[in-house]
């Protein structure tokens, strides 16, 4: 982030501004991808004049950053003119799509309207690697294809790469794949579970070593030594500090014009239909929870060596069960980077280590010799 | 001296933080933030209006500045400006398309 956009962001945070906000127009997606936290049904998306409206009240309340995001945008049949009615609203618009419906006339009308950037996902420069997991044939040829048409119009794209255990192997071709099409790339291990809480997409995540490797890639995260050194011991300023920008200059609009700090939180604070946008931005009582934690608020974390530097993500901590607490993923991030146990790992671990081996437990449970004060089997 | 005109260029960001005004230039994302004048001309810039009428109409009143000062320094401030590629400047009215225009608030 630039300085002057730093400077831009700590004066929207004190003036209770909503700088930056993601709006999906969409659930509907033409990619079926493996790791994906949306159901892709539409349960009454926003109509076109109803996303105009809330575009006028976001621009109203001082929204600046907009991204437009889904599912796949380009499904909407109104895009054109909803992003059309955007950039007429002077917002600064960035796109995540997959890319797959963009050619030669989509890519120039990008480029008339003023797009800041777009972000394409791929997942791997093999076709057999992204494909398995967009699970749509073609769909990495088509993706290329668009980056090519879209630079071309001297756009400027982002690829972003979803690490996972899929193609783990593959992020270095990506990020060649990129360098070729004179593109920047964001590499990502971090996958979300389900917005309705299923979990299981977890399990594509990078194991421990895997992360531990990349984080100690130079090419991704530059100086080693000091991506991967212990943090110091926080300062009365790290504890005061905010945990990230949701809710505070950034927040999330569903199709459904339900309201949350992020796409990453996933708890509601008021819909659109219903009430202004600024209204639920300044006076939802969720919203004003989550904008009321400082680091110091944080149960476990606030004694955790990684508390300055973490990577914590309050959405997935809610996910978990307790905004306040700590985000296990974050956790292990920290652990592959510096080799320290997070106190939640310690916390977990003495647990643990308090009911002994839980196969054990279960043994002992069934013998009435070994129950302690008499119990009975 | 012939008349200049100015309009906002359709292809930056904008929006005004508390009355500060920050425009994201269209052609490499730099991040400018205007100041008072710059600001008042940036909002008044139509691409209809004499750049001479905005600063009698809107720079004069708000600074109590003789116009041919006041003119000579907004010039040189659109010249700046259009250099960003955040104004263009003419000597002919500039017609505004239908394309991103100047809604920002």
């Amino acid at each position: 982030m630039s300085g002057l956009m730093q400077e831009m962001s700590a004066k929207a945070l004190r003036l209770n501004i909503p700088l930056n906000v993601q709006l999906d127009l969409t659930y509907r997606c033409n990619e079926r991808c493996v790791h994906c936290y949306l159901d892709h049904d539409d349960h009454g998306e926003m109509t076109t004049s109803e996303i105009k409206h809330l575009l006028d009240e976001m621009a109203e309340a001082g929204v600046f950053i907009l991204t437009l995001s889904g599912g796949e945008i380009f499904l909407r049949k109104d895009f054109f003119e909803l992003l059309e009615y955007s950039r007429r609203l002077m917002f600064c618009v960035k796109l995540k799509t997959n890319a797959v419906l963009i050619r030669e006339r989509e890519a120039k009308r990008i480029r008339d309207l003023g797009v800041e950037s777009i972000q394409i996902s791929i997942y791997s420069h093999r076709p057999e690697v992204h494909d398995a997991i967009t699970l749509i044939p073609g769909s990495l040829k088509r993706s290329v294809d668009a980056i090519r048409f879209l630079t071309s119009q001297g756009l400027r794209v982002i690829i972003g790469n979803v690490l996972m255990t899929h193609n783990l192997e593959d992020y270095q071709g990506v990020r060649e794949l990129a360098a070729e099409l004179g593109v920047d790339c964001t590499t990502d291990p971090t996958i979300t579970p389900m917005m309705d809480g299923n979990r299981s997409t977890l399990n594509l995540s990078v194991d421990q070593n895997a992360l531990r490797n990349v984080f100690r890639d130079a090419s991704l995260v530059g100086d080693v030594d000091e991506f991967c050194a212990i943090p110091p011991k926080p300062g009365e300023s790290d504890l005061e500090a905010t945990p990230c920008s949701a809710g505070h200059t950034a927040c999330y609009v569903s199709p459904y014009g339900d309201v949350f700090p992020c796409v990453q939180f996933p708890i509601p604070t008021g819909n659109v239909r219903q009430q202004r946008f600024v209204d639920i931005w300044r006076h939802s009582e969720q919203m004003n929870e989550v904008r009321s934690i400082r680091v110091k608020d944080l149960t476990t974390c606030t004694s955790c060596t990684h508390v300055s530097n973490c990577t914590r993500c309050p959405g997935l901590a809610y996910m978990e069960g307790n905004m306040r607490g700590p985000s296990t993923q974050d956790c292990e991030k920290s652990f592959a980077r510096t080799g320290v146990p997070s106190a939640n790992m310690l916390a977990k671990q003495r647990s643990t280590t308090n009911l002994g081996n839980p196969s054990l437990v279960q043994i002992r449970a069934l013998s009435a010799s070994t129950s302690p004060a008499g119990a009975t089997a | 001296m012939s008349r200049l005109y100015v309009a906002r260029n359709p292809r930056v960001a904008a929006r005004s933080l508390d009355g500060e005004m920050m425009i994201m230039s269209g052609r490499d994302s730099t991040l400018f933030t205007l100041n008072k004048t710059a600001t008042i001309l940036w909002q008044a810039a139509d691409g209809a209006t004499p750049l001479e009428e905005i600063v009698e109409r809107r720079i004069c009143p708000e600074f109590e500045v003789e116009p041919a000062e006041a003119l000579q320094d907004a010039e040189i401030l659109a010249r700046e400006l259009a250099s960003h590629e955040i104004l263009q400047i003419s000597e002919e009215p500039i017609p505004q398309t239908n394309s991103p225009a100047g809604e920002a608030r």
